[in-house]
C-alpha cells in the first residue's frame, strides 16, 4: 500500500487515488502554429524513467483535487508532493 | 545435439539421468557478432531461433542481464489466442497459432500446448452485440469464434455464479475453441535449446550499459562483460525497452507499468476453458497441476519494481470471488509480477528505427507470451532482410505519428486505465 501526502489533506492511502500519469508532459502552447511531430511528442511519447518520476495523481475519493508527487518507480519511494500549481524543485 | 525421445528417456534412466546433456552452453561472448538480441525472455530466443532456422544467420549472441526465462516469459499466465477484431492483430496472432499447434514438434520439447479455448463472458445485449461483431471479424479472417448464450456458457462453466443477484450477471460469451494455454518455461527453455544448437551463444548475468552508434549505424553494444561489436542490434527488453531507449537518446509511445499474477492451492479439474470476465478486471485458467491460475489489472503507476501491491491483488480477487464464488475457499499459494511495456494504443511495435541496424520490438502490453513465435519470426525476417514483413507492417513505430493507430481496445494514451 503506497501512502500518499496529498498537500490539502495530509497523508492517505493509495485508495482514495487515482493516477494521472507523467506531469512533465507539457502541452503545445494555444493559438500557436504547431507541427504534426509536436503534437505526437505531446500525445504519445514517455520518457517512462526508472527512478524519480514526476506524476499526477487526482485525489478523486478525497478532497478531488490534482497533485503532484514525486515518486521512485523502481522502489515506489515517495520523496515530495505538491500542489498542482505549486512549482517543482 | 541428443534428440528428446522416449528412447532417450529410457536410455538415460539406466545412468539414473546423470548422463544428459546440457540443454545450452554458457559462453564468453565474443568480440563480434553478425547480431545481437539484447532480452533472453521468450521473444529473443524464439528470433535467434528463427534467424537461425529460416534466414540461416547463426552468428548471434542473445543478452541477457538476468537469466533466460526469469522475466516476463516466466511471469505470465501462460495463455494463447488469437481473438482480435482488427486485422494486422488478427493476422499476425492467427499465424502465431499455427506456430504454437507445431511448436513441440519443431522444437523437440514438450511445450504442452492446451488448446482448450477461452471464452470471453458478456454481462449485457450491448456487450454480446459486440462480441458478436468481434467474432464475426475473426471468422472473416479464418480464426474460429463461437458466440454462446447463458445456457451454453453455463454447460462449460457450470461452477461459475448464475444466480439472479449479482452485479454483472451472464448473458454469454465469445469462444475461441482453438485458444488455450502452454507450458511457459518450456517455451523459453524450448526455443533456447535448438537456438544453442544452431550455434546462437547465450550470454548472461550480462546487462547492457551503453551502445556504440557511429554516423547514424549501429557498431556495437557495451555490456557489464565487456564491449561487443555487432552489425545489427535486436532490442527484445519488453518492461526495460525505455531504459535501453534513453542510452539511445529515444523517447518511445511506451510506458512502463506493473502487472501481478496469482495461483492458488491446486485442486481438482473443475475448469476445463481459460475465462475472462473483463467486467470484473479478473481471468482465469486452471493449470496442469490442478492450481488456478489468475490475474487482473495493472497496479496502476509506472513502476519497474516486478512486485506487486496487494490493493491490486485484493480488487482481483474480489471480483473473481464475484464470478467464481468456490474461490474463496482455496488458498493463495503465490503471487508475482512482472512490468509490461505498456504501448500507446495497445498494440505492439516491431520496426526499424532511425537508427540503422537497430531494431525494436517492444509494446506487447498484457499480451506479450501468446505473440512468443510470430513476434520472433517476424522480428527476425525484419532483422534479416533489413524490412518488415507484411505480418508486422501495421506495427511500425511511426504509426503513433500518421494516425495509423491499432486501437484494438480504445483504451487512449491513459494505458494504466482498464
Amino acid at each position: 500500500m503506497l501512502y500518499i501526502f496529498c498537500p490539502h489533506c495530509g497523508s492517505r492511502s493509495q485508495n482514495e487515488f487515482a493516477y494521472g500519469g507523467d506531469a512533465t508532459v507539457k502541452r503545445p502552447e494555444l493559438n500557436k502554429e504547431i507541427s504534426d511531430q509536436e503534437w505526437n511528442n505531446f500525445v504519445y511519447l514517455r520518457k517512462s524513467p526508472r527512478g524519480k518520476h514526476l506524476e499526477l495523481w487526482h485525489h478523486i475519493s478525497g478532497c478531488r483535487q490534482w497533485i503532484k508527487v514525486e515518486r521512485d518507480t523502481s522502489t515506489h519511494e515517495i520523496f515530495k508532493t505538491y500542489k498542482a500549481d505549486e512549482l517543482t524543485e | 545435439m541428443q534428440k528428446y525421445s522416449v528412447f532417450s528417456l529410457i536410455k538415460n534412466a539406466f545412468s539414473d539421468h546423470q548422463n544428459w546433456e546440457v540443454a545450452w552452453k554458457d559462453p564468453t561472448p565474443k568480440k563480434e557478432y553478425d547480431v545481437i538480441i539484447i532480452g533472453g525472455g521468450g521473444h529473443g530466443l524464439a528470433t535467434a531461433y528463427y534467424l537461425a532456422k529460416e534466414h540461416n544467420i547463426t552468428n548471434v549472441a542473445i543478452i541477457e542481464k538476468g537469466w533466460i526465462g526469469g522475466g516476463n516469459v516466466g511471469r505470465n499466465t501462460t495463455i494463447i489466442r488469437s481473438n482480435y477484431m482488427h486485422d494486422d492483430n488478427a493476422l499476425f496472432s492467427e499465424f502465431g497459432m499455427d506456430l504454437w499447434r507445431k511448436m513441440s514438434q519443431d522444437l523437440n520439447y514438450n511445450v504442452m500446448f492446451s488448446p482448450r479455448g477461452i471464452i470471453n463472458l458478456a454481462h449485457s445485449d450491448a456487450q454480446m452485440n459486440a462480441y458478436s461483431r468481434r467474432g464475426n471479424s475473426m471468422r472473416l479472417n479464418g480464426i474460429d469464434a463461437v458466440l454462446l448464450n447463458r445456457e451454453e456458457v453455463q454447460k462449460k462453466i457450470p461452477m461459475a455464479d448464475f444466480s439472479d443477484n449479482v452485479r454483472f450477471p451472464i448473458f454469454g460469451g465469445l469462444m475461441q475453441p482453438s485458444a488455450g494455454t502452454a507450458r511457459h518455461d518450456a517455451v523459453a527453455w524450448g526455443y533456447a535449446r535448438q537456438a544453442d544448437s544452431m550455434g546462437v551463444d547465450i550470454i548472461q548475468n550480462c546487462e547492457v550499459t551503453g551502445f556504440d552508434v557511429t554516423n547514424g549505424k549501429i557498431v556495437g553494444v557495451r555490456t557489464s562483460r565487456g564491449d561487443i561489436k555487432a552489425k545489427k542490434v535486436g532490442l527484445c527488453v519488453a518492461g526495460s525497452t525505455n531504459i535501453l531507449a534513453e542510452m539511445l537518446n529515444m523517447t518511445l509511445p511506451i510506458e512502463t507499468h506493473l502487472l501481478q499474477a496469482c495461483v492458488s492451492e491446486p485442486v481438482k479439474p473443475l475448469l476445463d476453458h481459460v475465462v475472462t470476465f473483463g467486467a470484473g478486471h479478473f481471468y482465469c485458467s486452471q493449470s496442469d497441476k490442478g492450481e488456478m491460475v489468475m490475474g487482473g489489472d495493472l497496479d496502476g503507476y509506472n513502476s519497474y519494481s516486478q512486485r506487486g501491491n496487494l490493493p491490486t491483488l485484493q480488487h482481483v480477487l474480489t471480483e473473481g470471488i464475484a464470478m467464481f464464488p468456490f474461490l474463496s475457499k482455496l488458498k493463495m499459494l503465490r503471487t508475482w509480477g512482472g512490468i509490461m511495456d505498456m504501448s500507446m494504443d495497445g498494440s505492439p511495435i516491431i520496426d526499424k528505427t532511425h537508427i540503422d541496424g537497430l531494431y525494436l520490438n517492444c509494446g506487447w502490453c498484457y499480451g506479450g507470451f501468446k505473440a512468443t513465435p510470430a513476434s520472433g519470426w517476424t522480428f527476425a525476417h525484419t532483422i534479416a532482410q533489413d524490412r518488415v514483413h507484411e505480418l508486422n507492417s501495421g506495427y511500425s513505430l511511426n504509426r503513433f505519428n500518421t494516425g495509423d493507430l491499432i486501437d484494438e481496445k480504445g483504451l487512449g494514451t491513459k494505458t494504466w486505465i482498464s
